[in-house]
């Protein structure tokens, strides 16, 4: 079910946003007994890689992000932790 | 979903009674969440003196303030009446040397 979850969010935005590398990484067993993990939704933590970000500040790199994921914030995911690159910051941060 | 205008009103005034307003889970003294937290421990650290608005007391503004942003997340940060992030963002800018600047610290 959690693995299931994640997977999704991954395709999500890898497809959504035409990222060139997504990893989600599931930490909801870290929040365990938190008031969000009671209402079911999950703690994730992903980094994105997509040329989507050129151009664009942090706020509006991660409202793209949260468009792509609309239909998953909430019932499945409570809380999301970021870091949105372009693919050039990526390979200078020794990714690709 | 739509943000009633009164709500929208509500969330305005707020945000333009004072230059720092932080929207969080929890009061600065005694935040409910981790990441509302580390936005408080982030925030004491540069300013004296800030708004943080608890909206665990407050559904209206608890639901009217991701609509408000269009952002879903808390906690959330205006300076002088301008959206700057939730934690990822705040955490980021902290620890490029940018948030002073933002908030005038500098």
């Amino acid at each position: 079910m959690s693995e299931e979850r994640r997977a999704r969010i991954e395709s999500k935005l890898r497809e959504r946003l035409d990222a060139a590398h997504v990893e989600v990484a599931d930490e909801s067993h870290l929040h365990a007994g938190h008031a969000g993990a009671r209402e079911g939704g999950g703690h994730f933590r992903a980094v994105i890689v997509s040329d989507r970000f050129e151009g664009k500040n942090r706020v509006a790199a991660q409202r793209e992000v949260y468009a792509a994921l609309e239909d998953e914030m909430g019932a499945h995911i409570h809380a999301l932790a970021m870091t949105t690159l372009t693919p050039a910051q990526w390979k200078e941060q020794g990714g690709g | 979903m739509s943000l009633p205008d009164d709500t929208r009103q509500r969330i305005q005034s707020v945000i333009d009674s004072d230059r720092v307003v932080l929207f969080m889970k929890g009061s600065r003294q005694m935040p409910q969440c981790g990441f509302s937290a580390q936005v408080v421990q982030i925030l004491d650290s540069q300013l004296g003196e800030y708004t943080t608005v608890d909206v665990l007391q407050d559904p209206e503004i608890r639901q009217g303030i991701k609509e408000f942003s269009s952002w879903p997340t808390i906690p959330q940060l205006y300076v002088g009446g301008e959206f700057i992030g939730g934690c990822d963002i705040l955490t980021e800018m902290y620890q490029a040397g940018e948030l002073s600047q933002t908030l005038g610290t500098a």
